[in-house]
Protein backbone atom coordinates (compact mmCIF):
# COMPACT_ATOMS: atom_id res chain seq x y z
CA UNK A 1 0.00 0.00 0.00
CA UNK A 2 1.73 3.10 -1.19
CA UNK A 3 1.37 6.06 -3.43
CA UNK A 4 2.64 4.09 -6.41
CA UNK A 5 -0.36 1.79 -6.15
CA UNK A 6 -2.62 4.78 -6.24
CA UNK A 7 -1.09 7.13 -8.80
CA UNK A 8 -4.25 9.17 -9.19
CA UNK A 9 -4.44 9.80 -5.52
CA UNK A 10 -0.94 11.04 -4.88
CA UNK A 11 -2.33 14.25 -3.48
CA UNK A 12 -4.80 12.44 -1.20
CA UNK A 13 -4.80 13.80 2.33
CA UNK A 14 -4.96 11.55 5.33
CA UNK A 15 -7.90 11.89 7.69
CA UNK A 16 -5.69 13.49 10.28
CA UNK A 17 -4.55 16.13 7.81
CA UNK A 18 -8.15 16.96 6.89
CA UNK A 19 -9.06 17.31 10.54
CA UNK A 20 -6.07 19.56 11.16
CA UNK A 21 -6.97 21.85 8.30
CA UNK A 22 -10.57 22.07 9.44
CA UNK A 23 -9.43 23.01 12.90
CA UNK A 24 -7.21 25.74 11.51
CA UNK A 25 -10.09 27.04 9.44
CA UNK A 26 -12.23 27.14 12.55
CA UNK A 27 -9.52 29.08 14.30
CA UNK A 28 -9.36 31.68 11.54
CA UNK A 29 -13.06 32.38 11.64
CA UNK A 30 -15.32 30.89 14.26
CA UNK A 31 -17.93 30.38 11.58
CA UNK A 32 -17.53 26.57 11.69
CA UNK A 33 -17.93 26.09 15.40
CA UNK A 34 -20.44 28.87 15.50
CA UNK A 35 -22.54 27.04 12.97
CA UNK A 36 -22.37 23.87 15.03
CA UNK A 37 -23.60 25.74 18.09
CA UNK A 38 -26.34 27.32 16.04
CA UNK A 39 -27.42 23.94 14.68
CA UNK A 40 -27.45 22.55 18.18
CA UNK A 41 -29.77 25.28 19.34
CA UNK A 42 -32.07 24.82 16.35
CA UNK A 43 -32.30 21.09 16.94
CA UNK A 44 -33.09 21.62 20.60
CA UNK A 45 -35.71 24.17 19.65
CA UNK A 46 -37.40 21.82 17.19
CA UNK A 47 -37.46 18.98 19.73
CA UNK A 48 -38.85 21.31 22.36
CA UNK A 49 -41.49 22.52 19.94
CA UNK A 50 -42.62 19.01 19.02
CA UNK A 51 -42.86 18.01 22.68
CA UNK A 52 -44.71 21.21 23.48
CA UNK A 53 -47.29 20.61 20.75
CA UNK A 54 -47.98 17.10 22.09
CA UNK A 55 -48.43 18.17 25.68
CA UNK A 56 -50.22 21.34 24.65
CA UNK A 57 -52.80 19.48 22.60
CA UNK A 58 -53.59 17.16 25.47
CA UNK A 59 -53.89 20.12 27.81
CA UNK A 60 -56.17 21.99 25.39
CA UNK A 61 -58.48 18.99 25.01
CA UNK A 62 -58.67 18.46 28.76
CA UNK A 63 -59.22 22.14 29.50
CA UNK A 64 -61.75 22.55 26.70
CA UNK A 65 -63.82 19.54 27.74
CA UNK A 66 -63.57 20.41 31.42
CA UNK A 67 -64.50 24.05 30.75
CA UNK A 68 -67.67 23.05 28.93
CA UNK A 69 -68.44 19.86 30.81
CA UNK A 70 -67.62 20.60 34.43
CA UNK A 71 -70.27 23.31 34.75
CA UNK A 72 -72.90 20.90 33.38
CA UNK A 73 -71.92 18.21 35.87
CA UNK A 74 -71.70 20.62 38.80
CA UNK A 75 -75.02 22.28 38.05
CA UNK A 76 -77.40 20.95 40.73
CA UNK A 77 -74.66 18.45 41.61
CA UNK A 78 -75.01 15.46 41.56
CA UNK A 79 -78.27 15.59 39.58
CA UNK A 80 -76.55 15.16 36.17
CA UNK A 81 -74.92 11.93 37.27
CA UNK A 82 -77.78 10.31 39.16
CA UNK A 83 -80.98 11.19 37.32
CA UNK A 84 -82.63 9.97 34.14
CA UNK A 85 -82.74 11.88 30.87
CA UNK A 86 -85.90 13.92 30.34
CA UNK A 87 -87.89 15.18 27.36
CA UNK A 88 -86.49 13.79 24.12
CA UNK A 89 -83.71 12.25 26.18
CA UNK A 90 -81.68 15.40 25.70
CA UNK A 91 -82.35 17.06 29.04
CA UNK A 92 -81.77 15.85 32.55
CA UNK A 93 -79.16 13.40 33.76
CA UNK A 94 -77.35 10.43 32.22
CA UNK A 95 -77.57 7.81 34.98
CA UNK A 96 -78.79 4.87 32.81
CA UNK A 97 -76.00 5.45 30.28
CA UNK A 98 -73.35 5.32 33.01
CA UNK A 99 -74.78 2.03 34.25
CA UNK A 100 -75.02 0.63 30.69
CA UNK A 101 -71.39 1.56 30.07
CA UNK A 102 -70.08 -0.01 33.28
CA UNK A 103 -72.34 -3.05 32.84
CA UNK A 104 -71.20 -3.84 29.31
CA UNK A 105 -67.50 -3.19 29.88
CA UNK A 106 -67.54 -5.16 33.13
CA UNK A 107 -69.21 -8.09 31.43
CA UNK A 108 -66.80 -7.81 28.49
CA UNK A 109 -63.88 -7.99 30.89
CA UNK A 110 -65.39 -11.05 32.53
CA UNK A 111 -65.62 -12.75 29.14
CA UNK A 112 -62.26 -11.68 27.71
CA UNK A 113 -60.02 -12.04 30.77
CA UNK A 114 -60.09 -15.82 31.36
CA UNK A 115 -59.72 -16.61 27.67
CA UNK A 116 -56.94 -14.09 27.11
CA UNK A 117 -55.02 -15.01 30.25
CA UNK A 118 -55.19 -18.75 29.63
CA UNK A 119 -54.15 -18.30 26.00
CA UNK A 120 -51.24 -16.14 27.12
CA UNK A 121 -50.14 -18.72 29.71
CA UNK A 122 -50.15 -21.35 27.03
CA UNK A 123 -48.20 -19.18 24.60
CA UNK A 124 -45.61 -18.05 27.13
CA UNK A 125 -45.10 -21.23 29.11
CA UNK A 126 -46.16 -24.28 27.15
CA UNK A 127 -46.16 -23.65 23.41
CA UNK A 128 -42.99 -24.59 21.59
CA UNK A 129 -41.50 -21.25 20.56
CA UNK A 130 -41.39 -21.09 16.79
CA UNK A 131 -43.37 -20.33 13.70
CA UNK A 132 -46.80 -21.17 15.11
CA UNK A 133 -46.37 -19.01 18.21
CA UNK A 134 -45.11 -16.15 16.06
CA UNK A 135 -48.14 -16.53 13.81
CA UNK A 136 -50.51 -16.48 16.78
CA UNK A 137 -48.81 -13.36 18.11
CA UNK A 138 -49.07 -11.70 14.72
CA UNK A 139 -52.76 -12.63 14.58
CA UNK A 140 -53.34 -11.10 18.01
CA UNK A 141 -51.59 -7.90 17.00
CA UNK A 142 -53.63 -7.77 13.81
CA UNK A 143 -56.83 -8.34 15.77
CA UNK A 144 -55.88 -5.41 17.98
CA UNK A 145 -55.59 -3.14 14.96
CA UNK A 146 -58.91 -4.04 13.30
CA UNK A 147 -60.94 -0.78 13.08
CA UNK A 148 -63.60 -0.84 15.78
CA UNK A 149 -66.39 -0.06 13.31
CA UNK A 150 -65.47 -3.27 11.47
CA UNK A 151 -65.53 -5.13 14.77
CA UNK A 152 -68.95 -3.60 15.43
CA UNK A 153 -70.20 -4.74 12.07
CA UNK A 154 -68.94 -8.23 12.75
CA UNK A 155 -70.58 -8.18 16.18
CA UNK A 156 -73.87 -7.15 14.61
CA UNK A 157 -73.65 -9.75 11.85
CA UNK A 158 -72.43 -12.63 14.02
CA UNK A 159 -73.73 -12.19 17.57
CA UNK A 160 -76.98 -10.42 16.71
CA UNK A 161 -78.01 -11.63 13.24
CA UNK A 162 -76.50 -15.13 13.23
CA UNK A 163 -76.65 -16.18 16.89
CA UNK A 164 -79.87 -14.29 17.48
CA UNK A 165 -78.73 -12.41 20.59
CA UNK A 166 -80.82 -9.24 20.86
CA UNK A 167 -79.20 -5.79 20.81
CA UNK A 168 -78.17 -5.87 24.44
CA UNK A 169 -75.47 -5.71 27.12
CA UNK A 170 -74.53 -9.27 26.22
CA UNK A 171 -74.11 -8.60 22.49
CA UNK A 172 -72.16 -5.43 23.22
CA UNK A 173 -69.88 -7.09 25.74
CA UNK A 174 -69.16 -9.93 23.33
CA UNK A 175 -68.18 -7.32 20.73
CA UNK A 176 -66.10 -5.39 23.25
CA UNK A 177 -64.37 -8.55 24.43
CA UNK A 178 -63.07 -8.99 20.87
CA UNK A 179 -61.34 -5.63 21.27
CA UNK A 180 -59.98 -6.42 24.72
CA UNK A 181 -58.83 -9.95 23.99
CA UNK A 182 -55.58 -9.15 22.14
CA UNK A 183 -54.65 -6.32 24.52
CA UNK A 184 -55.04 -8.50 27.61
CA UNK A 185 -53.35 -11.45 25.94
CA UNK A 186 -50.22 -9.56 24.94
CA UNK A 187 -50.00 -7.78 28.29
CA UNK A 188 -50.31 -11.11 30.13
CA UNK A 189 -47.72 -12.74 27.92
CA UNK A 190 -45.25 -9.93 28.56
CA UNK A 191 -46.00 -10.10 32.28
CA UNK A 192 -45.33 -13.84 32.41
CA UNK A 193 -42.14 -13.53 30.42
CA UNK A 194 -40.96 -10.84 32.83
CA UNK A 195 -41.00 -13.28 35.77
CA UNK A 196 -37.29 -13.98 36.36
CA UNK A 197 -35.94 -17.42 35.57
CA UNK A 198 -34.35 -17.82 38.99
CA UNK A 199 -37.74 -17.47 40.71
CA UNK A 200 -39.04 -20.38 38.62
CA UNK A 201 -35.90 -22.32 39.49
CA UNK A 202 -36.66 -21.81 43.16
CA UNK A 203 -39.94 -23.61 42.61
CA UNK A 204 -38.62 -26.37 40.35
CA UNK A 205 -35.72 -26.85 42.76
CA UNK A 206 -38.20 -27.87 45.44
CA UNK A 207 -39.87 -30.54 43.39
CA UNK A 208 -42.75 -28.53 41.97
CA UNK A 209 -44.24 -29.65 38.68
CA UNK A 210 -44.56 -27.26 35.78
CA UNK A 211 -48.22 -26.56 36.45
CA UNK A 212 -47.59 -26.03 40.16
CA UNK A 213 -44.81 -23.60 39.30
CA UNK A 214 -46.94 -21.76 36.76
CA UNK A 215 -50.09 -21.58 38.84
CA UNK A 216 -48.59 -20.92 42.28
CA UNK A 217 -45.51 -18.86 41.51
CA UNK A 218 -45.41 -17.50 37.97
CA UNK A 219 -48.98 -16.22 37.65
CA UNK A 220 -49.16 -14.69 41.16
CA UNK A 221 -45.83 -12.98 40.48
CA UNK A 222 -47.10 -11.65 37.17
CA UNK A 223 -50.51 -10.62 38.51
CA UNK A 224 -49.83 -6.91 39.13
CA UNK A 225 -48.67 -6.48 35.55
CA UNK A 226 -51.58 -8.52 34.26
CA UNK A 227 -53.95 -6.23 36.18
CA UNK A 228 -52.26 -3.21 34.63
CA UNK A 229 -52.96 -4.70 31.20
CA UNK A 230 -56.56 -5.42 32.20
CA UNK A 231 -57.15 -1.85 33.26
CA UNK A 232 -55.67 -0.46 30.06
CA UNK A 233 -57.93 -2.77 28.04
CA UNK A 234 -60.87 -1.62 30.17
CA UNK A 235 -60.06 2.02 29.50
CA UNK A 236 -59.98 1.23 25.80
CA UNK A 237 -63.39 -0.49 25.93
CA UNK A 238 -65.13 2.05 28.09
CA UNK A 239 -64.79 4.82 25.54
CA UNK A 240 -65.55 2.56 22.60
CA UNK A 241 -68.45 3.87 20.49
CA UNK A 242 -68.73 2.05 17.18
CA UNK A 243 -69.03 -1.46 18.60
CA UNK A 244 -71.62 -0.61 21.24
CA UNK A 245 -73.56 1.60 18.85
CA UNK A 246 -74.09 -1.39 16.57
CA UNK A 247 -74.60 -4.09 19.21
CA UNK A 248 -76.21 -2.47 22.26
CA UNK A 249 -78.79 -0.26 20.66
CA UNK A 250 -79.55 3.35 21.54
CA UNK A 251 -82.63 3.13 23.74
CA UNK A 252 -82.36 4.73 27.14
CA UNK A 253 -82.80 1.85 29.55
CA UNK A 254 -81.44 0.79 32.91
CA UNK A 255 -80.06 -2.70 32.22
CA UNK A 256 -80.77 -5.44 34.74
CA UNK A 257 -80.22 -8.76 32.92
CA UNK A 258 -77.58 -9.21 30.19
CA UNK A 259 -80.17 -9.34 27.44
CA UNK A 260 -81.44 -5.84 28.29
CA UNK A 261 -80.63 -3.18 25.77
CA UNK A 262 -79.40 0.29 26.61
CA UNK A 263 -77.38 3.29 25.55
CA UNK A 264 -73.76 3.73 26.56
CA UNK A 265 -72.19 7.06 27.54
CA UNK A 266 -70.16 7.22 24.35
CA UNK A 267 -73.22 6.59 22.18
CA UNK A 268 -75.21 9.13 24.18
CA UNK A 269 -72.42 11.64 23.63
CA UNK A 270 -72.40 10.87 19.92
CA UNK A 271 -76.16 11.29 19.56
CA UNK A 272 -76.21 14.53 21.56
CA UNK A 273 -73.41 15.93 19.45
CA UNK A 274 -74.42 14.72 16.02
CA UNK A 275 -78.01 15.81 16.38
CA UNK A 276 -76.95 19.03 18.05
CA UNK A 277 -79.87 18.80 20.46
CA UNK A 278 -78.01 19.45 23.64
CA UNK A 279 -74.33 20.14 23.28
CA UNK A 280 -73.75 20.99 26.98
CA UNK A 281 -75.09 17.56 27.91
CA UNK A 282 -72.61 16.02 25.44
CA UNK A 283 -69.77 17.91 27.11
CA UNK A 284 -70.94 16.81 30.54
CA UNK A 285 -70.95 13.19 29.37
CA UNK A 286 -67.53 13.60 27.74
CA UNK A 287 -66.15 15.05 30.95
CA UNK A 288 -67.40 12.12 33.02
CA UNK A 289 -66.07 9.64 30.46
CA UNK A 290 -62.62 11.26 30.54
CA UNK A 291 -62.74 11.24 34.32
CA UNK A 292 -63.45 7.48 34.45
CA UNK A 293 -60.65 6.73 31.97
CA UNK A 294 -58.25 8.99 33.85
CA UNK A 295 -59.02 7.18 37.09
CA UNK A 296 -58.47 3.82 35.39
CA UNK A 297 -55.13 4.92 33.91
CA UNK A 298 -53.96 6.33 37.22
CA UNK A 299 -54.84 3.13 39.07
CA UNK A 300 -52.94 1.12 36.44
CA UNK A 301 -49.90 3.32 37.06
CA UNK A 302 -50.33 3.03 40.80
CA UNK A 303 -50.46 -0.76 40.68
CA UNK A 304 -47.39 -1.09 38.47
CA UNK A 305 -45.48 1.40 40.64
CA UNK A 306 -46.35 -0.40 43.81
CA UNK A 307 -45.22 -3.61 42.18
CA UNK A 308 -41.85 -2.26 41.08
CA UNK A 309 -41.26 -0.93 44.58
CA UNK A 310 -41.79 -4.37 46.10
CA UNK A 311 -39.54 -5.91 43.50
CA UNK A 312 -36.80 -3.35 43.97
CA UNK A 313 -36.79 -3.72 47.76
CA UNK B 1 -6.58 -36.56 24.38
CA UNK B 2 -4.65 -38.11 27.20
CA UNK B 3 -6.81 -39.71 29.83
CA UNK B 4 -7.03 -37.59 32.91
CA UNK B 5 -6.49 -39.18 36.26
CA UNK B 6 -8.11 -37.75 39.36
CA UNK B 7 -6.06 -37.86 42.57
CA UNK B 8 -7.88 -39.10 45.67
CA UNK B 9 -6.63 -38.63 49.21
CA UNK B 10 -9.42 -40.94 50.40
CA UNK B 11 -10.14 -44.26 48.75
CA UNK B 12 -13.22 -44.38 46.54
CA UNK B 13 -15.97 -46.50 48.06
CA UNK B 14 -16.89 -49.79 46.50
CA UNK B 15 -20.36 -49.98 48.02
CA UNK B 16 -22.64 -47.19 46.75
CA UNK B 17 -24.84 -47.57 49.83
CA UNK B 18 -22.13 -46.17 52.08
CA UNK B 19 -22.27 -42.91 50.11
CA UNK B 20 -24.85 -40.24 49.58
CA UNK B 21 -23.87 -39.67 45.95
CA UNK B 22 -21.85 -42.28 44.08
CA UNK B 23 -20.58 -40.79 40.83
CA UNK B 24 -18.56 -42.75 38.29
CA UNK B 25 -17.22 -41.55 34.92
CA UNK B 26 -19.78 -38.81 34.54
CA UNK B 27 -19.85 -36.88 31.27
CA UNK B 28 -21.89 -33.78 30.49
CA UNK B 29 -22.63 -32.01 27.21
CA UNK B 30 -24.17 -28.65 26.34
CA UNK B 31 -25.08 -29.44 22.74
CA UNK B 32 -21.79 -30.52 21.12
CA UNK B 33 -19.66 -29.09 23.90
CA UNK B 34 -18.37 -31.70 26.32
CA UNK B 35 -18.39 -29.60 29.51
CA UNK B 36 -17.42 -32.26 32.06
CA UNK B 37 -15.51 -35.47 31.51
CA UNK B 38 -14.74 -38.56 33.51
CA UNK B 39 -15.89 -37.28 36.90
CA UNK B 40 -15.79 -39.91 39.63
CA UNK B 41 -16.33 -39.06 43.25
CA UNK B 42 -18.17 -40.00 46.43
CA UNK B 43 -20.24 -37.60 48.45
CA UNK B 44 -20.34 -38.80 52.03
CA UNK B 45 -23.58 -38.58 54.03
CA UNK B 46 -23.94 -36.38 57.11
CA UNK B 47 -21.07 -34.18 56.02
CA UNK B 48 -20.39 -30.99 54.11
CA UNK B 49 -18.66 -31.36 50.75
CA UNK B 50 -17.22 -28.30 49.01
CA UNK B 51 -16.72 -27.99 45.26
CA UNK B 52 -14.00 -25.49 44.47
CA UNK B 53 -12.33 -24.26 41.31
CA UNK B 54 -11.99 -21.18 39.11
CA UNK B 55 -15.02 -19.65 37.34
CA UNK B 56 -16.27 -21.71 34.43
CA UNK B 57 -14.72 -24.95 35.68
CA UNK B 58 -18.04 -26.79 35.58
CA UNK B 59 -18.64 -27.13 39.31
CA UNK B 60 -22.06 -25.49 39.11
CA UNK B 61 -22.90 -27.60 36.07
CA UNK B 62 -21.96 -30.69 38.03
CA UNK B 63 -24.07 -29.51 40.98
CA UNK B 64 -27.07 -29.10 38.69
CA UNK B 65 -26.59 -32.67 37.48
CA UNK B 66 -27.19 -33.81 41.05
CA UNK B 67 -30.87 -32.77 41.12
CA UNK B 68 -31.36 -32.86 37.34
CA UNK B 69 -31.80 -29.11 37.19
CA UNK B 70 -29.93 -29.27 33.88
CA UNK B 71 -32.98 -31.04 32.45
CA UNK B 72 -34.55 -27.58 32.29
CA UNK B 73 -31.82 -26.37 29.93
CA UNK B 74 -32.56 -27.50 26.38
CA UNK B 75 -30.12 -29.69 24.44
CA UNK B 76 -28.06 -31.05 27.34
CA UNK B 77 -26.92 -34.63 27.81
CA UNK B 78 -25.52 -36.71 30.64
CA UNK B 79 -23.43 -39.88 30.52
CA UNK B 80 -21.89 -42.13 33.14
CA UNK B 81 -23.26 -43.13 36.48
CA UNK B 82 -24.75 -41.02 39.26
CA UNK B 83 -26.39 -42.87 42.14
CA UNK B 84 -28.20 -41.32 45.08
CA UNK B 85 -28.33 -43.76 48.01
CA UNK B 86 -27.59 -46.52 45.53
CA UNK B 87 -30.33 -45.63 43.04
CA UNK B 88 -29.55 -44.28 39.57
CA UNK B 89 -31.04 -40.78 39.39
CA UNK B 90 -30.88 -40.87 35.58
CA UNK B 91 -32.51 -44.29 35.43
CA UNK B 92 -35.66 -44.79 33.42
CA UNK B 93 -38.75 -44.21 35.49
CA UNK B 94 -37.09 -41.62 37.73
CA UNK B 95 -39.20 -38.46 37.85
CA UNK B 96 -36.96 -35.41 38.29
CA UNK B 97 -39.80 -33.77 40.22
CA UNK B 98 -39.62 -36.53 42.87
CA UNK B 99 -35.84 -36.31 42.89
CA UNK B 100 -35.91 -32.56 43.57
CA UNK B 101 -38.13 -33.13 46.60
CA UNK B 102 -35.30 -35.19 48.06
CA UNK B 103 -32.53 -32.91 46.87
CA UNK B 104 -33.11 -29.22 47.64
CA UNK B 105 -31.21 -26.41 46.01
CA UNK B 106 -30.08 -22.93 47.03
CA UNK B 107 -28.96 -20.48 44.34
CA UNK B 108 -26.42 -17.70 44.23
CA UNK B 109 -29.16 -15.10 43.83
CA UNK B 110 -31.65 -15.25 46.73
CA UNK B 111 -34.94 -16.04 45.01
CA UNK B 112 -37.87 -15.79 47.42
CA UNK B 113 -41.27 -15.72 45.77
CA UNK B 114 -42.97 -12.32 45.91
CA UNK B 115 -45.31 -13.64 48.61
CA UNK B 116 -45.34 -13.44 52.38
CA UNK B 117 -42.50 -14.96 54.40
CA UNK B 118 -44.96 -17.52 55.76
CA UNK B 119 -46.22 -18.51 52.31
CA UNK B 120 -42.66 -18.86 51.05
CA UNK B 121 -41.81 -21.42 53.69
CA UNK B 122 -45.21 -23.14 53.46
CA UNK B 123 -44.86 -23.47 49.67
CA UNK B 124 -43.22 -26.89 49.61
CA UNK B 125 -45.34 -28.53 52.35
CA UNK B 126 -48.49 -27.23 50.62
CA UNK B 127 -47.32 -28.74 47.33
CA UNK B 128 -47.09 -32.05 49.12
CA UNK B 129 -50.57 -31.73 50.50
CA UNK B 130 -50.13 -30.37 54.04
CA UNK B 131 -53.31 -28.37 54.60
CA UNK B 132 -53.96 -27.89 58.31
CA UNK B 133 -52.97 -24.45 59.54
CA UNK B 134 -51.52 -25.86 62.75
CA UNK B 135 -49.26 -28.31 60.91
CA UNK B 136 -48.11 -25.57 58.55
CA UNK B 137 -47.46 -23.22 61.47
CA UNK B 138 -45.24 -25.86 63.07
CA UNK B 139 -43.31 -26.52 59.88
CA UNK B 140 -42.81 -22.82 59.17
CA UNK B 141 -41.53 -22.09 62.67
CA UNK B 142 -39.30 -25.13 62.77
CA UNK B 143 -37.81 -24.45 59.33
CA UNK B 144 -37.17 -20.78 60.05
CA UNK B 145 -35.49 -21.75 63.32
CA UNK B 146 -33.21 -24.23 61.55
CA UNK B 147 -32.35 -21.54 59.00
CA UNK B 148 -31.35 -19.15 61.81
CA UNK B 149 -33.97 -16.65 60.73
CA UNK B 150 -36.86 -17.16 63.16
CA UNK B 151 -35.85 -14.50 65.68
CA UNK B 152 -35.62 -11.84 62.98
CA UNK B 153 -38.93 -12.55 61.25
CA UNK B 154 -41.26 -14.14 63.80
CA UNK B 155 -43.27 -10.91 64.09
CA UNK B 156 -43.34 -10.10 60.39
CA UNK B 157 -44.37 -13.42 58.86
CA UNK B 158 -46.99 -11.59 56.76
CA UNK B 159 -44.40 -9.30 55.21
CA UNK B 160 -43.37 -9.84 51.60
CA UNK B 161 -40.34 -12.11 51.26
CA UNK B 162 -38.71 -9.53 49.01
CA UNK B 163 -38.96 -6.81 51.64
CA UNK B 164 -36.21 -8.22 53.88
CA UNK B 165 -32.44 -7.90 53.37
CA UNK B 166 -30.57 -10.02 50.84
CA UNK B 167 -28.94 -12.13 53.56
CA UNK B 168 -32.30 -12.70 55.24
CA UNK B 169 -33.79 -13.58 51.86
CA UNK B 170 -31.13 -16.23 51.36
CA UNK B 171 -31.86 -17.74 54.77
CA UNK B 172 -35.57 -17.61 53.89
CA UNK B 173 -34.78 -19.65 50.79
CA UNK B 174 -32.89 -22.13 52.95
CA UNK B 175 -35.89 -22.37 55.30
CA UNK B 176 -38.14 -22.88 52.28
CA UNK B 177 -36.04 -25.82 51.16
CA UNK B 178 -35.65 -27.29 54.65
CA UNK B 179 -39.45 -27.24 55.02
CA UNK B 180 -39.71 -30.21 52.65
CA UNK B 181 -37.11 -32.17 54.64
CA UNK B 182 -34.66 -32.92 51.85
CA UNK B 183 -32.00 -35.59 52.23
CA UNK B 184 -29.46 -33.46 50.39
CA UNK B 185 -29.00 -29.71 50.18
CA UNK B 186 -27.19 -28.33 47.14
CA UNK B 187 -25.86 -24.79 47.57
CA UNK B 188 -24.58 -22.93 44.53
CA UNK B 189 -22.37 -20.10 45.82
CA UNK B 190 -24.99 -19.21 48.43
CA UNK B 191 -22.90 -16.57 50.16
CA UNK B 192 -21.42 -14.60 47.30
CA UNK B 193 -24.15 -11.95 47.19
CA UNK B 194 -24.94 -11.32 50.86
CA UNK B 195 -23.75 -9.54 54.00
CA UNK B 196 -21.11 -11.01 56.37
CA UNK B 197 -23.51 -11.41 59.30
CA UNK B 198 -25.79 -13.59 57.23
CA UNK B 199 -22.80 -15.52 55.86
CA UNK B 200 -21.85 -16.30 59.46
CA UNK B 201 -25.39 -17.44 60.25
CA UNK B 202 -25.52 -19.63 57.15
CA UNK B 203 -22.19 -21.26 57.99
CA UNK B 204 -23.45 -21.88 61.53
CA UNK B 205 -26.65 -23.49 60.34
CA UNK B 206 -24.73 -25.71 57.93
CA UNK B 207 -22.78 -27.12 60.84
CA UNK B 208 -26.01 -27.56 62.82
CA UNK B 209 -28.00 -29.43 60.18
CA UNK B 210 -25.34 -31.48 58.44
CA UNK B 211 -26.04 -34.56 60.57
CA UNK B 212 -29.53 -34.79 59.10
CA UNK B 213 -28.94 -33.26 55.66
CA UNK B 214 -25.99 -33.99 53.41
CA UNK B 215 -24.69 -30.63 52.20
CA UNK B 216 -22.84 -29.88 48.99
CA UNK B 217 -21.64 -26.32 48.52
CA UNK B 218 -20.05 -24.67 45.51
CA UNK B 219 -17.88 -21.79 46.62
CA UNK B 220 -15.25 -19.41 45.28
CA UNK B 221 -14.12 -18.60 48.75
CA UNK B 222 -11.19 -20.82 49.85
CA UNK B 223 -11.50 -19.77 53.49
CA UNK B 224 -15.17 -20.69 53.46
CA UNK B 225 -14.44 -24.10 51.94
CA UNK B 226 -11.78 -24.73 54.56
CA UNK B 227 -14.05 -23.54 57.40
CA UNK B 228 -17.30 -25.31 56.60
CA UNK B 229 -16.49 -28.47 54.70
CA UNK B 230 -15.36 -31.96 55.65
CA UNK B 231 -14.58 -32.99 52.08
CA UNK B 232 -13.39 -30.95 49.12
CA UNK B 233 -13.35 -31.58 45.38
CA UNK B 234 -11.28 -29.40 43.06
CA UNK B 235 -12.56 -28.92 39.49
CA UNK B 236 -10.54 -27.38 36.69
CA UNK B 237 -10.92 -26.59 33.03
CA UNK B 238 -7.33 -26.19 31.89
CA UNK B 239 -7.92 -25.26 28.25
CA UNK B 240 -10.90 -23.23 27.06
CA UNK B 241 -13.11 -25.40 24.86
CA UNK B 242 -11.87 -28.61 26.47
CA UNK B 243 -13.97 -30.39 29.06
CA UNK B 244 -13.43 -29.68 32.74
CA UNK B 245 -12.07 -32.43 34.96
CA UNK B 246 -11.97 -33.31 38.63
CA UNK B 247 -8.36 -32.74 39.62
CA UNK B 248 -8.40 -33.84 43.21
CA UNK B 249 -10.88 -34.98 45.81
CA UNK B 250 -10.61 -35.95 49.44
CA UNK B 251 -10.75 -34.78 53.03
CA UNK B 252 -10.68 -30.99 53.32
CA UNK B 253 -7.87 -31.19 55.85
CA UNK B 254 -5.74 -33.17 53.37
CA UNK B 255 -6.53 -30.98 50.38
CA UNK B 256 -5.65 -27.79 52.21
CA UNK B 257 -2.57 -29.03 54.04
CA UNK B 258 -1.12 -31.69 51.77
CA UNK B 259 -2.52 -31.45 48.25
CA UNK B 260 -1.35 -34.28 46.00
CA UNK B 261 -1.65 -32.42 42.69
CA UNK B 262 0.51 -29.39 41.94
CA UNK B 263 -2.48 -27.61 40.36
CA UNK B 264 -4.52 -28.02 43.54
CA UNK B 265 -1.72 -26.47 45.53
CA UNK B 266 -1.42 -23.59 43.06
CA UNK B 267 -5.15 -22.91 43.25
CA UNK B 268 -5.58 -23.00 47.02
CA UNK B 269 -2.51 -20.86 47.56
CA UNK B 270 -4.03 -18.34 45.17
CA UNK B 271 -1.59 -18.65 42.32
CA UNK B 272 -4.41 -18.69 39.75
CA UNK B 273 -8.16 -18.44 39.46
Amino acid sequence: MGTNLNPNNEQRKTGMQVLKELKEEHKKSDSGLGRAHFNNRVALGVLWGATGVTIGLLAIILIYVSYHGLSVVLQDFPRFIFTWPEGVNAEGGIWPTIIATLYSTGLAMGIATPIAVLAAVYLAEYAKQGKIVKTIRFAADSLASVPSIVMGLFGLAFFVETLGIPLSMLAASLGLSLLMLPIIMRATEEAIRAVPRYIRWGSYGMGATKWQTVSRVVIPTATPRIITGLILALARAIGETAVVFLTMGIAINLPIVPTDSGRSMSVHLYLMAVEGINLPSAYGTAFLLLLIILILNLSARWISKRYSRIEGA
Amino acid sequence: MSAHETKYSTVLQTDPLTTSYYVRNLEFWYGDFNALTNISLDVMPSAVTAFIGPSGCGKSTFLRCMNRMNDLIPDTQVGGKMLLKGADIYGSGVDPVDLRRRVGMIFQQPNPFPQSIYDNVAYGPRLQGVKKKRDLDDIVEDSLKRANLWKEVKDILDKNGLAISGGQQQRLCIARVLAVQPEVLLMDEPCSAIDPTSVQKIEDLMAEIKDEVTIIIVTHNMQQAARVSDYTSFFLQEVAGEPAVLVESGKTSDIFTAPIDKRTEDYITGRFG
